[in-house]
């Protein structure tokens, strides 16, 4: 599976102010069952969006304004939890390409490379700027790994692998790279029984 | 140069190093997969007409979407048509590849995280991947053991590998005399606690000590286990005899078994080896332990009282469970039990859960959902499964249950489950369910009284 190529990404931000945020919380284990990837955006943070008997709640993933947001900023250790690759599946669908918080767990950060969606972890200041400032339009840069707020808020560095970034920006995953490795699989299979 | 454990083990598996550009090409001994989390990955291999290279390193079961109860006419109660075609098309899957499936014939068939040691085919210095997080289980057998994701899941279906940079190490230190009745449950709780559900991010962890030398290998899982609810995609402990009498004479143990464990010695940490991080505990400074909060890191000792909420997220999570702030935690009025999970549902879990069930009878429902279904058969053996349906507990079939609740066993909006699983978050166990997490001493113990109770206090002169 391939996405589309992210370099340069400039949205408003939906901003989830609520710390350790985990999968469960991001796709409910009852939409695990599915066995495609389609349709996933409809029920990401089901729990916020839904009311009891399904009905939409006026929370902002609900709003045309959230909807149209490619940025998520969210609470420090973000995606904790369940190994569900549903969770990026979720979010990219629902269009978030970036996701930004002062601490990522680490399965959910690999899941989210893998499908095009940017996780971004930045230093406390910038985080808590973009906590208190919800809907401000800022840019993130993958060529340079910047993200550059508004107001003259200045500009940060973050750092992705640098692998991982030359599949975001050629929207190329990795299965490609380790089936070109075949030829040391082998050898190393032989020698490792 | 002297090594840690999980370089010596992270060595024998790397068939490309990595660089500056590139993250570390890293084999798969084995890898274990359920229904949940393969399907896509079986898709993309077909989307690009691959085939599953080494069938022979895949184990499969199913565990996650499937009924605990039996209907009277022996078919099965899913909870939706559409959990059904996922085990189906799991089993579907794995006979298409050839790949060996404990399915609901097999003896074995249970949490993948069960079956894996079981069959013996976890092993000291393996790689071991699965897509699920609790993985970091089999790191109880000195293997390099984690999750993975859907996309990696198919990685390792194509080619045996996936591509990952070395993590950092973590050596967590636990010595001293563990206090009579403290389990590795209230062990691995109190090291969350004590290191944050954030903690162990971007680590691999060693735990370390007379603590973990001393227990058995279903308490090592536990402890290995919930590595990942520190933040740590694996968690180990080097083998010993103790490993070494477990796997022996298991289905996949190795033929030449003294070679194997000659082999199997030298995987210990060298005296002198330097962790990125060292964390030092007191065994005597641990008490029973149970969970206040939405996540695991929020635990407190059994006779504590609940902390003054530091943050707004602490807030909400004390409104979520319906706590306060210095109230006492043991005498909360508790709905439900539930002991299973891959935490907390091999044998020695079950005989402590019966030692305390024995004779006495539970006032609110109490569901025991064993690990597998030879677990299941082992602890029919032992007479356990008459002490709890005595005391008016429901005996299950093996699966993952309650723990996450995908398979339709869910708390009622509002309850308050004593649960031996591993996490506590909103709504896991089911939309306005609150979770305790606990030993199965602990839960058996509520379970007894309705309320969350020491186990130590059980039997005791009212």
């Amino acid at each position: 599976m391939s996405f589309k190529p992210l370099t340069i990404i400039t949205s408003k931000t939906l901003v989830l102010q609520a710390a350790n945020i985990d999968t469960d919380q991001i796709m409910p284990a009852k939409f695990l069952s599915m066995t495609t990837k389609a349709g996933l955006g409809e029920h990401v943070f089901a729990n916020l969006r839904y009311g009891p008997d399904g009905e939409l709640t006026d929370h902002t993933l609900n709003s045309e304004a959230g909807k149209a947001c490619e940025i998520l900023v969210a609470g420090h250790n973000f995606g904790c939890g369940s190994s569900r690759e549903h969770a990026p599946w979720g979010l990219t669908d629902y269009g978030f390409r970036v996701v930004i918080s002062s601490e990522i767990a680490d399965i959910f950060r690999s899941n989210s490379l893998k499908n095009g969606l940017l996780p971004i972890v930045i230093e406390k200041s910038a985080h808590q700027w973009l906590l208190d400032h919800p809907g401000e339009e800022v840019t993130v840069d993958l060529k340079t790994c910047e993200l550059r707020l508004p107001k003259n808020g200045g500009s940060y560095k973050f750092s992705v692998d640098s692998f991982s970034r030359h599949c975001l920006m050629e929207g190329l995953d990795e299965m490609g790279y380790l089936l070109g490795q075949d030829a040391a699989i082998t050898e190393f299979e032989a020698r490792h029984g | 140069m002297p090594k840690t454990l999980f370089d010596k083990v992270w060595a024998r598996h790397i068939v490309t190093p990595e660089t500056a550009t590139h993250p570390a090409v890293f084999y798969i001994d084995l890898h274990l997969i359920h229904e949940v989390t393969s399907p896509q990955a079986f898709t993309a291999l077909k989307e690009r007409s691959l085939t599953v290279r080494r069938p022979d390193r895949t184990l499969a079961t199913i565990d996650h979407s499937t009924p605990t109860k039996i209907n009277s006419d022996g078919s099965r109660p899913y909870v939706t048509a559409q959990a059904e075609r996922q085990v189906q098309t799991l089993l579907g899957n794995t006979r298409a590849h050839g790949i060996e499936t404990h399915g609901w014939e097999s003896e074995n068939r249970g949490i993948v995280h069960v079956m894996g040691p079981e069959l013996g085919a976890t092993q000291p210095g393996m790689s071991i991947v699965c897509g699920d997080s609790h993985t970091s289980t089999h790191g109880a057998f000195g293997a390099i053991a984690f999750g993975i994701g859907t996309t990696q899941v198919g990685h390792v279906l194509a080619t045996q590998t996936i591509l990952m940079r070395k993590p950092k190490t973590m050596a967590i230190h636990v010595n001293g005399e563990l206090g009579a009745g403290i389990t590795p449950k209230d062990v691995i709780l109190h090291i969350i606690a004590e290191i944050g559900v954030g903690g162990g991010t971007g680590y691999a962890l060693e735990y370390r000590g007379n603590v973990f030398e001393d227990m058995s290998m279903d308490g090592r899982m536990t402890v290995c286990n919930m590595s990942i609810e520190a933040g740590a995609r694996c968690g180990m402990i080097a083998p010993d005899e103790v490993t070494f009498n477990y796997i022996k004479g298991r289905k996949f143990a190795p033929k030449d078994y003294a070679a194997a464990c000659e082999d199997w010695r030298s995987l210990r940490t060298d005296n002198g080896a330097v962790f990125d991080k060292e964390v030092r505990i007191k065994a005597e400074d641990i008490k029973p332990m149970v969970t206040y909060g939405t996540h695991p890191g929020m635990g407190i000792a059994i006779d504590n009282f609940i902390p003054k909420a530091g943050t707004k997220a602490d807030q909400a999570a004390l409104d979520y469970m319906r706590l306060s702030s210095g109230a006492a935690i043991a005498g909360t009025r508790a709905d439900k039990v539930f002991i299973g999970s891959c935490t907390n549902s091999r044998l020695d879990d079950l005989r402590a859960a019966a030692a305390l069930l024995k004779g006495q009878t539970v006032t609110i429902e109490t569901i025991i959902v064993p690990g597998s279904a030879l677990i299941k058969a082992q602890a029919e053996a032992e007479g356990l499964d008459a002490i709890f349906t005595a005391a008016g507990a429901q005996w299950r079939e093996a699966g993952c249950s309650m723990c996450l609740g995908m398979n339709g066993d869910i708390g009622t909006p509002g309850d308050l489950v004593v649960s031996t699983s591993n996490r506590n978050f909103m709504g896991r166990q089911g939309p306005g369910v609150r979770t305790v997490l606990a030993s199965p001493e602990t839960a058996a113990a509520s379970a007894i009284t309705g309320v969350i109770t020491d186990p130590r206090k059980i039997g005791e002169a009212a």
